[in-house]
C-alpha cells in the first residue's frame, strides 16, 4: 500500500474497550493501516485499523489496552498496512509473533517487504499437489497419505502427543527421489513454554535449526499478535516458496488460540455472533490462512501445511475443528481411547482423511497395490471395529467364526500397523507389506477391495508359492 | 450522469459513500483509486451501502466512488466454454496473462483492481448467418447464426431480450470478432446493431416462453443416484454432509458424467486446489457421450475460500445467468454449486456489516427468499424466438452444515426448494462406503416422472426392480436394529438371508469407486442388470428359504460367486453386460440344488 500521507499522529482517544481504542480527529487513514501507540510512559505498542468512518478510526492493539490511558496517549497511523521484510537468512533465526528478531543475534539485513496478508493465488495457475510425502508413520502413508504442497491439519487434544507427531514428520518427511529436505517454518501461536522448548530442543538436536524459522508467541504473550503470527509465518514461507524455489513445510500450532483470540477482538467489537461465540467470517478468515499452501506452475517451490488445533472436549463438531475441517484437504484425527491403550502415534483412521492420496499413490509413485491396499484396510479395520462394539453387547462367543477374525484383525492393526516408535521410520513398501501380512489372517474371500490379480501378486500365501 | 461520491466509513467488504444521490439499487460501482468493482446494497438518504468484491485494504474516507449506470452484468457470447473466471466474472487466465505481459513478478495471485474483459475482443469466430432477409420480421430469442464454439457446442447466436424488427442487413459468413456487428436490426425506424456478445444483469431470471415439467432424467452414471434417486433435466436438487463426506467428489462426478451438454460449476468458497483439479484434469478426460475433452462443454466459477467473500455472494448468480443463456439456445445446462453454504454465509456477512436484524444462527431473515428464487432459476423451459427450442437448467448445490447437523438454517430451507435430497452421512464416510449417500433418509421427487423413460429406454420393469431393491435396504435397516440388540442369531432366516442381500447391495451396486476406470461410471443398461443380477438371485433364494434352507447354507452353496457377484461392478465394462448374465446363470444354478 502506497504511504501517500506519511506518518500521522493524533491523540485524541474518545474510548478505551478491550483490545480496542477509538481515535477522533483522524484524517485520511485507510482500512487496515498499521499504527504504532505510543504511552505517556513513552513505552510503544503496535495496532492496526479495524473500522474507519469520516474521522474516528477503531485501533486494534496487537499487545493489549492494559495502562493506556486516554490523556498523554499518541497514535501514529504509519501509512501501511503490516509487512514483513524478508530473506532467506531468516532460516536458521527466532522471531516474535509480529516478525521480530528474539533470539539475540545478529541483525538481518532487511529484503524486501511483503504485506503480510498476502493475496489469493490464482487458482488458473495452481499446479494440483501429487507428490507424494513420505512420513515414515505407516497410518498416514499407508491410508492417509500426504503430498506436497498439501495442508492436511491434525485434530488433537489437550494431552495428546500431537507436537511429538509433528516433530516426528517434520524429521522424517521426504519426496521419494529427491534428497531435497524440507525447510520448515514453525509459528507458535499462544503455545506454553514448554511446549516451544520442545520444539525448540528438537530443531537444535536434529541440527535442523538451520533450516527452520520459528515464529513465537508465547501463552503469556498478548492474543492478538496471534491474530498475526500465523500470516507473519506464511508470508515467509510465500517469499521462500515462489521467489526461492524452496519446498516449505509449515506448521501451525495451536490453531485452537488463534480462533480464541479472533473470538476475543469479535466481542470486543460487538460484532453478532456466530455458532458458539465465534465470528460469522471465521470460515473466511481461517481459510485466508489455510488456502495459502499450495503449488503453482511455473515455480519451483511449494508450501506444505501442517496446521495443529486442540479440540476443545474432544469434540470434532466445535466450530473450530469443524470449519477448519471444511476448508483443509483432509485431516489426521488423533484418539485418546487408543493413547490410553498404549498405541502411539494414536491416528484414529477411520475418522481421518487425506482428500489429495489418491493423486500421490500408485504405480511409479508409491505401489501399484496401494489404493486396493488402503481401500481394503479401512474395510476390515472398521468392520473389525463395528463388531467390537457387537461383541461388547452381545459377547464375542455369539459371533460367528468369521466374524472372529475380523475382530483379531483389528487388534492386529492397532498393534502392528498403527504402533510404531517415535524415531521409527518405515518406508512406504514395508508399511504396505505389514498391510499383506494382516490380510493373511483374514479369509481369501473377504478381501472384496483387492483385484485378484493384485492378491496373487502379493497375498503372502501366494507369495510362498513363488 | 454518473453518480460520484466519496467514501465515509469502510468496515471489511462493506463501504459507505455519500454524496450517492440518484445511485439505482444493485448498480455496479467503482470504489477507490484502484476502482475496485462494488455493488449497492442499500440507500439511506444520500448515502448508499456498497458491497466491495475485492479486498478493502488501503481504502480511505474521502476517495472517490463512482457509478456505472448499470448493475452488475455479465457478458454472453462465444469464448465463455473452457474459461475460469472469478465471482464477478473476470477471467482468470487472462488475468496471468495480463499480470506477465506488464511485467509483473506477482503473477501467480489475483491482484487488485485488474479489469480485464471477460471474453476476448481480439479472437475471431467463424460466423454462419441463419436463412434470414432483408426486410425479414425478426424478434428476441430467434438464431440468427451459429458459431462452432468447441468441438462440442454450437453456440446459436441469439436476438437478445427486448428487441423486434426487420432485418436490414445481415453479416456474410466469415470470421468476426465479438464485437464486430452481424446484424442490423430496424426498430420502430431505429437500426438497432446486433453482436455475438449481449450483455445480462445477473440478478434478474432471462425470460424464456414456457415452463416444462422435468421429465427425461439426467443420466449421471452414478447408481444410488439414477437408480434409486433420479435427478430429472431441469430439476433442483442438493448434496448436504459433513466434511470428509465426499460433496466435492460427488459433484465432480457429476460435473464429469451426467448426460447434460454444458456444465457450469461453481467452487463458491471452497478449496483452490479443487478447481485446480477440474482445470486441469478436465481437459484430459473424455466427455463419456460424445468422446470429446470435457473442457470443451465447462465454464468455472471459482471464488475460492480466501478470494473476497462479497464476490462470493454474486459468484451464484454469475453462474446460474450463463447457464440460462445456453439453456435459451436448446441446451441441457447442468450448474453444480460448491458450496451454497459458503454462498449463505457471505450474505449473512454483508448483512451483519450493515446492522440487518439478525433470525436464525445470525443469517438475515430473506435467506429462505434468496435460496427460492435461486432455485426457481431451474427448469425445463421452451425459449422465445424461432426455430423451437427447448432447454433446461439442472441446479445441484452443496450444502455444508456446520458440525454435520441437519436441522441448521441453509439446510432446512434449501430442503424446502430442492425436490432431490442426497443426504451424505459421515458414519458411511468413515467406513469408506462411497459415494456416501445415505440411502434411507434421502429422496427424490422425481421418481415417477423419470420411470416412462427408464421403461422406454431401458427396461419395462425397472420401476418394480427399483422398489424392490429399497424395500429389502428399508427392511434390513430395522433388522439392524435388532442385531444390535440380540443378535444375529436370533432373527429368522428370511431375515437373515435380508441382511446377507443387502450386504451385496451395498458393495456390489451402491459402492462405486470414483476413480476406478471401469466402475466410476455405469451406463442405465448396466445398473439395471446389476440390480437384476442381485434381485433375481434374492427371489430364488428366497423360494429355497422359505422351501426349509437356512440362509448360511445357500451363501455356502454360492461361495466364491459372492465375491464374483460384489466385484461386477468393477470387473464388467459397460460394453460387456454378457458376464452378468452369464454369471447370474451361475449363481441361479449354484443354489438351485439346495
Amino acid at each position: 500500500m502506497s504511504s501517500l500521507y506519511g506518518i500521522r499522529e493524533y491523540s485524541r482517544i474518545a474510548e478505551i474497550r478491550g483490545p480496542l481504542l477509538i481515535v477522533e480527529g483522524v484524517r485520511k487513514v485507510s482500512y487496515d493501516e498499521i499504527v504504532e501507540v505510543e504511552l505517556s510512559d513513552g513505552s510503544r505498542r503496535r495496532g492496526r485499523v479495524l473500522d474507519i468512518s469520516n474521522n474516528i478510526a477503531v485501533v486494534q492493539v496487537f499487545e493489549g489496552t492494559t495502562g493506556i490511558t486516554t490523556t498523554g496517549t499518541k497514535v501514529r497511523f504509519l501509512g501501511r498496512a503490516l509487512e514483513l521484510p524478508v530473506s532467506e537468512d531468516m532460516l536458521g533465526r527466532i522471531f516474535n509473533g509480529l516478525g521480530e528478531l528474539i533470539d539475540g543475534g545478529p541483525e538481518i539485513v532487511a529484503g524486501e517487504k511483503y504485506d503480510i496478508n498476502g493475496s489469493p493465488i490464482n487458482p488458473a495457475i495452481r499446479a494440483y499437489p501429487e507428490d507424494f510425502i513420505q512420513t515414515g508413520i505407516s497410518a498416514i502413508d499407508g491410508m492417509n497419505t500426504l503430498v506436497r504442497g498439501q495442508k492436511l491439519p491434525i485434530f488433537s487434544g489437550s494431552g495428546l502427543p500431537h507436537n511429538r507427531l509433528a516433530v516426528q514428520i517434520a524429521r522424517q518427511a521426504s519426496v521419494k527421489g529427491q534428497n531435497e529436505e524440507f525447510a520448515v517454518i514453525f509459528a507458535a501461536i499462544g503455545i506454553k513454554y514448554d511446549d516451544y522448548i520442545f520444539f525448540k530442543k528438537f530443531f537444535e538436536e536434529t541440527g535442523a535449526l538451520n533450516r527452520v524459522a520459528m515464529f513465537v508467541n508465547l501463552a503469556d504473550e498478548p492474543a492478538m499478535i496471534r491474530l498475526v503470527t500465523p500470516r507473519v509465518a506464511l508470508t515467509l514461507a510465500e517469499y521462500l516458496a515462489y521467489e526461492v524455489g524452496m519446498h516449505i513445510l509449515v506448521i501451525l500450532t495451536d490453531m485452537t488460540n488463534y480462533a480464541e483470540a479472533l473470538r476475543e477482538i469479535s466481542s470486543a467489537r460487538e460484532e453478532v455472533p456466530g455458532r458458539q461465540g465465534y465470528p460469522g467470517y471465521m470460515y473466511s478468515d481461517l481459510a485466508s490462512i489455510y488456502e495459502r499452501a499450495g503449488r503453482v506452475h511455473g515455480k519451483e517451490g511449494s508450501i506444505t501445511q501442517i496446521p495443529i488445533l486442540t479440540m476443545p472436549n474432544d469434540d470434532i463438531t466445535h466450530p473450530i475443528p469443524d470449519l477448519t475441517g471444511y476448508i483443509t484437504e483432509g485431516q489426521i484425527v488423533l484418539s485418546r481411547d487408543l493413547y490410553n491403550k498404549g498405541i502411539y502415534p494414536p491416528i484414529n483412521v477411520l475418522m481421518s482423511l487425506s482428500r489429495l492420496m489418491k493423486e500421490g499413490i500408485g504405480k511409479g509413485k508409491t505401489r501399484e497395490d496401494h489404493s486396493q491396499v488402503s481401500d481394503q484396510l479401512y474395510a476390515a479395520y472398521s468392520r473389525g471395529v463395528e463388531l467390537r462394539s457387537l461383541a461388547a453387547v452381545i459377547g464375542e462367543e455369539s459371533l460367528n467364526v468369521n466374524d472372529r477374525k475380523f475382530l483379531r484383525f483389528a487388534d492386529l492393526f492397532e498393534k502392528k500397523f498403527l504402533k510404531q516408535g517415535i524415531r521409527e521410520n518405515r518406508d512406504v513398501e514395508t508399511t504396505l507389506d505389514i498391510a499383506w501380512e494382516l490380510f493373511a489372517e483374514l479369509p481369501e474371500e473377504e478381501l472384496t477391495n483387492i483385484k485378484e490379480e493384485t492378491i496373487k501378486r502379493y497375498h503372502p500365501k501366494h507369495r510362498a508359492d513363488i | 450522469m454518473r453518480v460520484r461520491g466519496r467514501i465515509k466509513r469502510i468496515s471489511g467488504p462493506l463501504v459507505i459513500a455519500d454524496n450517492m444521490a440518484g445511485i439505482q439499487m444493485y448498480e455496479m460501482v467503482r470504489v477507490g483509486e484502484e476502482r475496485l468493482i462494488g455493488e449497492v446494497t442499500r440507500i439511506k438518504g444520500d448515502m448508499a451501502y456498497l458491497q466491495v468484491y475485492e479486498s478493502t485494504t488501503g481504502l480511505k474516507p474521502g476517495d472517490p466512488v463512482e457509478g456505472t449506470g448499470s448493475p452488475l452484468s455479465v457478458e454472453l457470447g462465444p469464448g465463455l466454454l473452457g474459461n475460469i473466471y472469478d465471482g464477478v466474472q473476470r477471467p482468470l487466465s487472462s488475468i496471468i496473462d495480463y499480470l506477465n505481459k506488464i511485467g509483473s513478478r506477482r503473477s501467480i495471485f489475483v491482484e487488485r483492481g485488474i479489469d480485464v474483459s471477460p471474453l476476448s475482443r481480439d479472437k475471431k469466430w467463424y460466423f454462419t448467418p441463419s436463412a434470414l432477409n432483408t426486410g425479414d420480421s425478426v424478434s428476441s430469442g430467434d438464431v440468427i447464426g451459429i458459431v462452432q464454439e468447441t468441438g462440442l457446442i454450437m453456440h446459436r447466436v441469439l436476438l437478445p431480450p427486448g428487441i423486434q424488427g426487420k432485418v436490414s442487413w445481415i453479416a456474410p459468413e466469415g470470421s468476426y470478432s465479438i464485437v464486430d456487428p452481424i446484424a442490423e436490426i430496424k426498430v420502430n425506424g431505429e437500426v438497432k446493431e446486433v453482436y455475438m456478445m449481449q450483455r445480462w444483469p445477473v440478478r434478474t431470471p432471462r425470460p424464456y416462453r414456457l415452463k416444462l415439467e422435468p421429465s427425461e432424467p439426467l443420466i449421471t452414471g452414478i447408481r444410488i443416484i439414477d437408480t434409486l434417486f433420479p435427478m430429472a433435466k431441469g430439476g433442483t436438487g442438493m448434496i448436504p454432509g459433513g466434511f470428509g463426506t465426499g460433496k466435492t467428489v460427488t459433484l465432480h462426478g457429476l460435473a464429469q458424467w451426467s448426460s447434460a451438454n454444458v456444465i457450469i460449476y461453481i467452487g463458491c468458497g471452497e478449496r483452490g486446489n479443487e478447481m485446480t483439479e477440474v482445470l486441469e484434469r478436465f481437459p484430459t478426460y473424455k466427455d463419456p457421450w460424445s468422446g470429446k475433452p470435457l473442457m470443451e462443454r465447462t465454464v468455472l466459477i471459482a471464488n475460492t475460500s480466501n478470494m473476497p467473500v462479497a464476490a462470493r455472494e454474486a459468484s451464484i448468480y454469475v453462474g446460474v445467468t450463463i447457464a440460462e443463456y445456453y439453456r435459451d439456445m436448446g441446451y441441457d445446462v447442468l450448474l453444480v454449486a460448491d458450496s451454497t453454504s459458503r454462498w449463505a454465509e457471505a450474505l449473512r456477512e454483508i448483512a451483519g456489516r450493515l446492522e440487518e436484524m439478525p433470525a436464525e444462527e445470525g443469517y438475515p431473515s430473506y435467506l429462505a427468499s434468496r435460496l427460492a428464487e435461486f432455485y426457481e432459476r431451474a427448469g425445463r423451459v421452451k425459449a422465445y424466438g424461432s426455430p423451437e427450442r427447448v432447454g433446461s437448467v439442472t441446479l445441484v448445490g452443496a450444502v455444508s452444515p456446520p458440525g454435520g447437523d441437519f436441522t441448521e438454517p441453509v439446510t432446512t430451507h434449501t430442503r424446502r426448494f430442492a425436490r432431490v435430497f442426497w443426504a451424505l452421512d459421515t458414519s458411511l464416510a468413515y467406513r469408506r462406503h462411497y459415494p456416501a449417500i445415505n440411502w434411507i433418509s434421502s429422496y427424490s421427487a422425481y421418481i415417477d416422472t423419470v420411470s416412462d423413460w427408464w421403461s422406454k429406454n431401458v427396461d419395462p420393469e425397472w420401476k418394480a426392480y427399483r422398489e424392490e431393491i429399497m424395500g429389502i435396504l428399508v427392511r434390513e435397516n430395522e433388522l439392524q436394529e435388532i442385531v444390535r440388540l440380540i443378535g444375529v442369531e436370533s432373527l429368522d432366516e428370511k431375515d437373515k438371508l435380508i441382511l446377507d442381500v443387502a450386504r451385496m447391495i451395498k458393495d456390489g451396486f451402491l459402492k462405486q469407486n470414483a476413480f476406478d476406470p471401469v466402475d466410476a461410471f455405469s451406463t442405465p443398461k448396466k445398473q439395471f442388470e446389476l440390480m437384476k443380477l442381485i434381485i433375481d438371485y434374492y427371489r430364488d433364494a428366497t423360494k429355497k428359504v422359505e422351501g426349509g434352507t437356512p440362509a448360511s447354507r445357500i451363501k455356502e452353496l454360492l461361495g466364491r460367486l459372492y465375491v464374483d457377484i460384489v466385484k461386477a461392478r468393477f470387473s464388467v465394462p459397460n460394453e460387456k453386460l454378457e458376464m452378468i448374465y452369464k454369471l447370474k446363470k451361475e449363481a441361479l444354478k449354484a443354489i438351485s440344488s439346495a
